[in-house]
């Protein structure tokens, strides 16, 4: 499959009476985005702010971050089988809005999401203190259930963020790259000498604020299965995932898969891409084993010499992340996984739940359960009210300065395992 | 004894006594069985705790059905 | 600023007395000293620090009379009262490198004062001394002095001053153990690429995390008479009264709930709650017996099943909570069971 993807760099976002891009610059309609995030009746209220990197301004709790595109040529459309009609995506010509973002935020009934302060100490461990950010606080109707909630906020971002992209359609993007994998008999052919390497990618997928979609499917419904690696570039797999926040995949990390983009830079070169397995981290222990099995069997017969598997979450999907990676490496196909660690606040307990000889390899996004002051900030887009709950807080959170001392663990990708950051931990 | 969904991690952590359960969210329980059948669900999982906890094991052991 | 005081400590080598011929040279004090590679740490802390005294020992006389040897040297050490301690660098001399992890060790442990060696990986003092005080991996001989100090100099300084130190790979210590954050010059994608393409090529790469290691308990013995035995229940699975009123966190737990269930026969919606943040927590909200059963083992304790149902469960929340704050739990509540007369314990997880 090849994918032309068009760069465009947004320098700001500015509130305005109509939407356009123009040199640069985004111009919102509040009216509109707030018409396209209330089409789903469930949602009662939305608010819309812009973050900018440097300001004093803490967004939470934050939900989802979502990169604005638009697919200009090809079949499909962002994110098929949700916004757009089901359809194969990851051919032709797609726009992407960079340094930007749409932050989801508002409140759950749970334990709630993490946290992005665009300047300060917090700023360093989020990679979002970097981007423009479009926040929308989601307020539900009463009487919401959870599940319902959450979806209707995971939507409602992701049709303002299709929007916002649809605006771009026109515009001539100020870079361009080009990513091409090739069938196996072909991609054989044209590298016979390079090493064969996929990326085994491990979804999250164990219910509310833990769930991952793959064109729209429950990815605690899927078998193991291969993707051509652009599709993801075009919004094959979303988030339904955000806690805890720092190491869960908002969709803007599966749009932009740093394993995707940097194993395309070493195509053809020193190596041969060959695809993307995608499988699941699920709640029974049938379906770890299965998964694990399938996923093994997969690479085997792709003839895979090399992967590198990437893991979701922390505690119970530590076992999948060592099935996978044991499985694999008994096929004699050799394995680098990526992790992060829960060490203690002291650095001195065991980095992962489960363990074998074969994960030889490791890349780490460093020690989730490390504390940070996080002095009080200006502005708060969203609400603190839930800060204590959140997942790497406690009551002994706020401070009575207003500073917050929390565990990384609460900070929207700061460990990020899809190796997004350069944090890392000996 | 440990009663829990992920043996494997009871394993490595050190468990000696493991008895397996049902799912992560509900180790005792399926949702999707009517009441009484749940409760006897998680009846036959404890009797099953309790058979590993009057059982001599010489090391790691999982009791399975 | 007052500049920081050091005591260093080196063998008869380096202290240019003599070789093996003289490795039976008695622990002896250089006040005021600076000797040998001394000079070099002199020259590296330039203002910020000085060898305040040289300690000088044979490597024989210090294996081989080890109590006295590190009693007198303790002794001395406490005298002068440095900020901080330096042995070595060893390189790869093998009675060199365990004299110097055996006083740096006893001179942080026994007087309180910070210390910090160097040796090379594979010197027989590493593997015994690294996990106990910050160990520079140097080369394996003589020649690799001046990186030795490179490293050594700025940690020493870095203890003597207080200041916190970083990772293993950006100050040049032999990992050790406890985990600490830094940020690397690549993003992890491009490392596990670079990682991957040196595997697949069959050359040396070190991994970012060696697997752990967990303890291991012998079995206790099976519980003989049922019928009157003490039961307890146990759940990592954070169930909770409702409100969680001792706010037991919903991650990284800082401590464990103990709850009172006389006269309770069946978890419900309204009574009771789970305060796990790491699984879909409605099924256990709806009834918590799923992750606690009482219901049952109110049943079997009615029937004669069992003999008891303990009064008491405990409860903490397994979501990225440290193995040493689960293991200080369990240590505390293993003991109020024991003290309670409790037979056998079920622990349930999520």
């Amino acid at each position: 499959m090849k994918l032309e993807m068009g760069y465009i760099h947004i320098k700001d976002i500015r509130f305005s009476e109509e939407s356009r891009i123009q040199d640069g610059i985004l111009y919102v309609s509040e009216k509109a985005v707030r018409e396209t995030a209330l089409e789903d009746e469930k949602l009662k209220s939305v608010s819309f702010d812009i973050a900018r990197p440097g300001a004093s301004v803490r967004i939470t709790p934050v939900k989802d971050v979502i990169e604005p595109r638009v697919k200009v040529e090809g079949r499909g459309g962002i994110f098929p089988g949700i916004i757009s009609k089901t359809d194969t995506v990851g051919e032709g010509k797609t726009y992407a809005l960079k340094g930007m973002a749409v932050v989801t935020a508002g409140k759950i009934v749970g334990f709630q999401e993490g946290v992005i302060d665009m300047t300060g100490p917090g700023a360093e461990y989020t990679p979002f203190s970097k981007t423009l950010n479009l926040v929308m606080v989601c307020g539900a109707q009463e009487g919401i259930e959870p599940h319902e909630y959450e979806k209707a906020v995971r939507l409602a971002g992701f049709r303002v963020a299709v929007y916002i992209g649809e605006l771009a359609r026109t515009l001539t993007p100020d870079e361009t790259t080009v990513y091409e994998t090739y069938g196996l008999k072909e991609g054989i052919e044209k590298y016979p000498e390079l090493p064969r390497v996929a990326y085994v990618q491990m979804l999250q997928s164990q219910g509310l604020l833990h769930d991952t979609y793959v064109y729209g499917v429950d990815a605690k419904r899927i078998v193991p299965t291969i993707l051509s690696p652009t599709e993801i570039m075009d919004g094959a797999i979303v988030s339904g995932n955000c806690v805890s926040a720092c190491d869960k995949n908002p969709t803007y990390v599966h749009l932009n898969n740093p394993v995707v983009h940097d194993l395309f830079e070493q195509h053809g070169k020193t190596l041969n891409f060959v695809c993307q397995i995608i499988t699941n981290e699920n709640v029974y222990l049938a379906d770890k084993q299965r998964s694990s099995d399938w996923t093994a069997k997969l690479c085997r017969m792709l003839d895979l010499d090399g992967v590198i598997v990437s893991q979701e979450g922390f505690g119970n999907p530590d076992t999948d992340l060592i099935m996978n990676c044991k499985k694999i490496e008994a096929e004699g196909i050799k394995t680098v996984i990526i992790t992060d660690e829960y060490a203690g606040r002291d650095g001195k307990s065991q980095s992962l739940a489960d363990a074998d000889t074969a994960a030889d390899a490791v890349i780490t996004g460093g020690n989730a359960n490390q504390v940070v002051i996080l002095p009080k900030l200006d502005k708060v887009i969203g609400t603190l009210d839930y800060i204590t709950k959140i997942a790497g807080a406690s009551e002994q959170t706020l401070h009575e300065d207003g500073s917050l001392e929390v565990e990384l663990q609460v900070i929207t990708g700061a460990t990020n395992e899809t190796g997004f950051n350069k944090l890392s931990a000996r | 004894m440990h009663i829990c969904t992920v043996t494997p991690i009871s394993m490595t952590v050190g468990a000696n006594r493991i008895v397996p359960a049902i799912a992560i969210p509900h180790p005792l329980g399926n949702p999707a069985l009517k009441k009484d059948e749940e409760k006897a669900l998680r009846r036959k999982i404890v009797m099953k705790a309790l058979e590993a906890l009057t059982t001599e094991v010489d090391g790691q052991t999982i009791f399975e059905d | 600023m007052a500049k920081i005081k050091v005591v260093h400590y080196i063998n008869q080598f380096f202290a240019q007395i003599g070789g093996e011929e003289k490795a039976d040279y008695p622990a002896e004090l250089r006040v005021g000293e600076t000797v040998g590679p001394g000079l070099a740490f002199a020259a590296n802390f330039k203002d910020e620090a000085e060898i305040i005294a040289t300690i000088v020992c044979g490597d024989s006389y210090f294996n081989e009379n080890l109590e006295k040897a590190k009693a007198d040297i303790l002794a001395m050490v406490k005298e002068q009262k440095p900020d901080v301690f330096i042995a070595g660098p060893a390189f790869n001399a093998g009675r060199y490198g365990v004299a110097c992890g055996t006083i740096a060790a006893a001179v942080q442990e026994e007087l309180g004062i910070p210390a910090v060696t160097g040796m090379y990986v594979e010197n027989p003092g590493a593997d015994m001394f690294k996990n106990h005080v910050y160990m520079i991996a140097t080369k394996n001989n003589a020649a690799g002095m001046r990186g030795a100090v490179a490293k050594m100099a700025p940690l020493a300084l870095k203890l003597g001053k207080g200041e916190p130190v970083g990772a293993s790979a950006e100050e040049g210590y032999m990992p050790n153990g406890i985990r600490v954050n830094f940020f690397e010059k690549k993003r992890g994608s491009a490392r596990a690429v670079d990682m991957l393409l040196k595997k697949l090529a069959g050359k040396p790469f070190e991994t970012e995390y060696p697997m752990p290691n967990f303890d291991r308990v012998a079995p206790n013995p099976a519980v003989k008479d049922l019928a009157h035995a003490k039961i307890a229940l146990v759940t990592s699975g954070g169930i909770v009264p409702k409100g969680n009123p001792d706010h037991i966190e919903s991650s990284s737990a800082s401590h464990y709930g103990e709850y009172d269930i006389t006269g309770v026969t069946d978890l419900t919606e309204d009574t009771y709650e789970t305060a796990h943040g790491g699984y879909d927590p409605v099924y256990a909200n709806q009834d918590a017996d799923r992750v606690l059963p009482i219901d049952v083992l109110r049943d079997m304790e009615k029937e004669g099943v069992i003999g008891e149902l303990h009064h008491l469960f405990y409860t903490t929340v397994g979501n990225g909570t440290a193995v040493a704050s689960a293991k200080a739990f369990a240590a505390e509540i293993g003991r109020k069971l024991k003290a309670d007369g409790v037979d056998a314990v079920i622990l349930t997880s999520t």
